[in-house]
């Protein structure tokens, strides 16, 4: 989705701004000169926001590690810049950041992490407070839009006060929620030039044991600052009880108890421990409602502060205004919950690929191949669930190739391994398995499925696509050339919507010895363009329900109200139909056939 | 809950515009004067699944999730979202539903009793909770203005009868926010939705009589070759051939008797028979239900 932050009400600067927008805005009032991240949900947008701005450089990198280098390249160069990602993405760029917290930062940077508390769309729910703690670096938290932007703009300002980079961490309830913003100005900020500081930026031993020191002096020096810090701010009134709360948790806690005694922790790392115990002191109970790990009430407990946390507030899944009401209401602060009458049952909707996505049919062709298929992270991962059923295994980004070698090594797989792992997820962290596979000649098929796009968080450019965020054309990564340079000597690239082509290439690629590629070439029928052909109908006297189409899994295909023999006949949605034509090469007696023109289905 | 805030909640199938739709309730909003606060979630769950977007606006709004129990109205653009999300809404709240019906595929697996177990319509089902009950059809009426696409601008104009909004407000954000040369669809969309007439309930569709269990597969292994054909053709993954080339029967439950891998043999060598019905091959070769 394209997302503007110009005024959405016409007159006014106060505009309604998800949490993302908010970031980028924040980003945009502070001066910030170059924006640079990694798609990923609950990230993807901030970005976006602000790409159509002439006076900003906003541009994808490859992964999140390339990025935050860019980035503190960039810092050090003398620009404000903002790097983006979510909570796993800074996993990947971890090596980085661990270190340039000894470097400390030329310019401000700014690194917003995204937690996704509950896995909407992610594989863990890690807490990036954590590596705050672990880095010593501080960690801001928003708990709406307004801060979103106020936050991340004074992000850059403690970056440069403290010479590190500054953590302003959300989550999917703060990014993806839509709160009234008050906009300001964009401030100038001219381009300081690198200073050349060997001793600073050049870490090795001899460097890097002296900026050691500076590290913990700089975090003491933090730790004073946020203890006066606006950041922190206290409400209600009363002295039975008192909650430490921060992001959006402070929302919910706001809700279930209007009146209560809060202190809002805005910079919940380091904290200001002080200003937490006096606060303790004017309570009889103190609880801590913080949304996943319990940081903020470890912290406290370590300081000889009492309070109550966790296990009353889950730190399974995301908080929400019934789990903060369930949890005061355990602590005998809030009566006990009347119960909601549940909702009366219904279908299970999980999410599913797209009609016509072109990973489909490779994925059919690995559940005939009784393929052992390491998976990675992508629309594709969405093959493991029924009816396609096709993926064993799925980690973290680019992981399936050498997961796939080590599954080869191991002698344990009772079917082929393949590897799948499609382009964008390739580029960011499967070269170098791929290398390792040549390397050691393992004897897997990597099957890259290149859509010309990062599809799965809505269609991002990459260095394959041939374009950027921005708009320009450059030259895209040759990924038959990058294989072959590799050493790999069995690439094949098919048209996926050619079943039997697809199903004889990996089949051919399989019973390769050694590291064989095949590269799968139809865009996504979603992004950058939707791709809309002439849709199918079934005919519906010619069905048997024989259910050869059902295997696809396409979600345009369900089951008719007629039947043959006691089976389900099945029809086609015309209006969701991309007209792939998978589901007609897999009907034996020929029923599916296109829709002509100017003929609505009779069948639907 | 905060004095004075309220809820809404928009649900759907991902695809059908849920989140443009809360985009504009929430513009709306502000331009009447209230604080807002719009959450949804974007990502995996826009592939196909359940798409929902929570709207709450007052004075001074805190948690931008609506709580179970206190949506004043659930806006559900699909006949089982509806019944998902129905526990959000207050007591005396009101449900607007769309009769479309989305079928996930993933409940077209049931190859015994053939039921989809998609849930039947019952306006009771809101009636009995003391909900004030809209089942509209939006796509009938868009179509009927000219544009099947602006159906949720009229999803949106019967949401809009429920709460105390001027439409100055309704049709500034519905101008600001829908495709650009569809204003006017959509405009008029929104206005006929306000009094969209209450949607015929088509009559429940039984499912099929479901069969008596899974069929036989009867093989004859002195006239198959392991050509594979039927393994790779069978829908319910029944077959396989082994790496010595002989065919095996790996999911016997399964078979549902759609005869693919006996009419494409090319050696006859399958045959496929009723529960209970006599071997077509000869007998002596039957050992409970293989053949060899």
């Amino acid at each position: 989705m394209t997302l503007d932050v110009e005024p959405r009400v016409d007159d006014r600067r106060s505009v309604l701004l998800s949490g993302n927008e908010a970031v980028a805005r924040g980003a945009v009032e502070a001066g910030a000169l170059i924006a640079v991240g990694y798609p990923g949900t609950p990230s993807t947008e901030i970005l976006e926001s602000i790409a159509a701005r002439a006076d900003m450089d906003v541009r994808w990198s490859t992964n999140e590690k390339v990025a935050l280098d860019v980035a503190l390249g960039a810092s050090l160069g003398g620009v404000r810049v903002l790097t983006t990602m979510k909570h796993v993405g800074l996993n990947v760029a971890a090596d980085t950041f661990m270190t340039m917290a000894y470097t400390g930062v030329g310019a401000g940077l700014v690194i917003v992490v995204a937690d996704d508390p509950g896995m909407h769309s992610s594989q863990n729910e890690q807490d990036t407070r954590a590596y705050a703690r672990m880095a010593r670096v501080p960690l801001l938290e928003p708990s709406d839009s307004a801060e979103a932007k106020t936050f991340t703009a004074l992000a850059f300002d403690i970056s440069e006060e403290f010479d590190t980079p500054v953590i302003v961490r959300t989550t999917t309830r703060v990014s993806h929620n839509r709160g009234v913003v008050e906009l300001g100005p964009r401030t100038e900020k001219p381009v300081v030039g690198f200073d050349r500081d060997p001793q600073k930026y050049v870490m090795i031993p001899g460097h890097a044991r002296t900026r050691r020191p500076v590290l913990l002096e700089r975090l003491d020096r933090l730790s004073k600052y946020v203890e006066g810090s606006p950041l922190s701010s206290e409400s209600g009134t009363g002295s039975e009880f008192g909650v430490v709360t921060s992001g959006i948790a402070h929302h919910y806690v706001r809700e279930v108890l209007p009146d209560a005694r809060v202190l809002k922790l805005g910079m919940s790392y380091p904290l200001p421990i002080e200003r937490v115990r006096d606060f303790a002191r004017s309570v009889d109970r103190l609880f801590v409602v913080e949304e996943l790990d319990p940081w903020v009430e470890n912290d406290l407990l370590a300081a000889g502060i009492d309070v109550e946390g966790k296990p009353l507030f889950p730190q399974i899944g995301e908080l929400s205004p019934d789990a903060v009401r369930k949890g005061f209401s355990e602590a005998g602060i809030l009566p006990k919950q009347i119960s909601i009458e549940p909702a009366p049952s219904t279908v299970a909707r999980p999410p599913l690929l797209c009609p016509g996505c072109p990973h489909t049919p490779p994925f059919l062709a690995l559940k005939r191949l009784g393929a052992v298929v390491t998976g990675d992270i992508g629309c594709y991962t969405l093959a493991a669930l029924q009816p396609l059923s096709a993926m064993d295994t799925c980690i973290a980004m680019g992981s399936s190739i050498g997961m796939a070698v080590g599954m080869a090594a191991s002698g344990g797989a009772d079917g082929p391994v393949v590897a799948t792992v499609g382009d964008s997820t390739f580029l960011h962290g499967g070269i170098p398995g791929l290398a390792d596979a040549v390397y050691s000649q393992a004897n897997i098929t990597v099957l890259i499925l290149d859509n010309g796009t990062t599809a799965m968080t809505g269609g991002q450019e990459h260095p394959g696509t041939g374009t950027t965020l921005q708009g320009s054309e450059v030259t895209p990564v040759d990924l038959v050339g990058l294989c072959e340079s590799l050493g790999v000597r069995d690439i094949r690239v098919i048209d996926p919507y050619d079943m039997g082509a697809t199903f004889s290439a990996i089949e051919g690629a399989i019973a390769h010895v050694g590291p064989s590629v095949v590269i799968t070439n139809r865009p996504c029928v979603e992004a950058p363009t939707k791709v809309r052909d002439t849709p199918y109908q079934v005919v519906a006297d010619a069905c048997t329900a024989c259910q050869a189409c059902m295997t696809a899994g396409c979600p345009s295909i369900v089951w008719s109200e007629e039947t043959y023999e006691g089976r389900r006949k099945v029809v086609i949605d015309p209006v969701t139909c991309t007209g792939c034509t998978l589901c007609a090469q897999l009907c034996p007696p020929l029923a599916i056939i296109p829709v002509r023109v100017g003929e609505e289905s009779d069948h639907d | 809950m905060t004095d004075g805030t309220r809820g809404l909640l928009l649900a759907g199938v991902g695809g059908q515009g849920v989140i443009l739709a809360g985009m504009i309730v929430a513009d709306a909003l502000v331009r009447a004067g209230y604080d807002v606060k719009q959450s949804e979630v974007h990502g995996m769950a826009q592939r196909g699944g359940s798409v929902f977007s929570h709207i709450r606006w007052g004075s001074d709004v805190e948690s931008p999730l609506v709580e179970k129990g206190s949506a004043e109205v659930l806006a559900a653009f699909e006949w089982a979202e509806s019944i998902r999300w129905v526990e959000y809404v207050r007591d005396g709240g009101a449900v607007v539903a769309d009769i479309r019906t989305i079928v996930p595929p993933g409940s077209c697996t049931d190859r015994r009793a053939w039921s989809t177990n998609y849930p039947a319509f019952n306006a009771d089902l809101f009636s009995d909770r003391r909900l004030k009950t809209r089942l509209i059809d939006a796509s009938s009426t868009a179509t009927e203005l000219g544009n099947t696409r602006a159906a949720n601008s009229v999803i949106l104009g019967s949401v809009a009868a429920f709460l105390d909004i001027d439409d100055v407000h309704w049709e500034a954000a519905i101008s600001k926010l829908v495709p650009k040369g569809t204003q006017d669809v959509n405009l008029a969309a929104f206005r006929a939705g306000r009094s969209v007439p209450m949607a015929q309930i088509p009559a429940p569709s039984p499912d099929p009589e479901g069969f008596s269990g899974p069929h036989e597969i009867d093989i004859r292994h002195d006239w198959c070759k392991g050509c594979d054909i039927c393994s790779r053709v069978c829908p319910e993954y029944c077959l396989a051939v082994s790496v010595d080339g002989e065919l095996t029967i790996t999911n016997a439950q399964a078979c549902t008797g759609c005869r693919l891998c006996e009419m494409l043999c090319p050696d006859f060598a399958i045959a496929i028979r009723p529960p209970g019905a006599q071997a077509i091959v000869p007998e002596a070769a039957v050992i409970g239900g293989l053949t060899r």
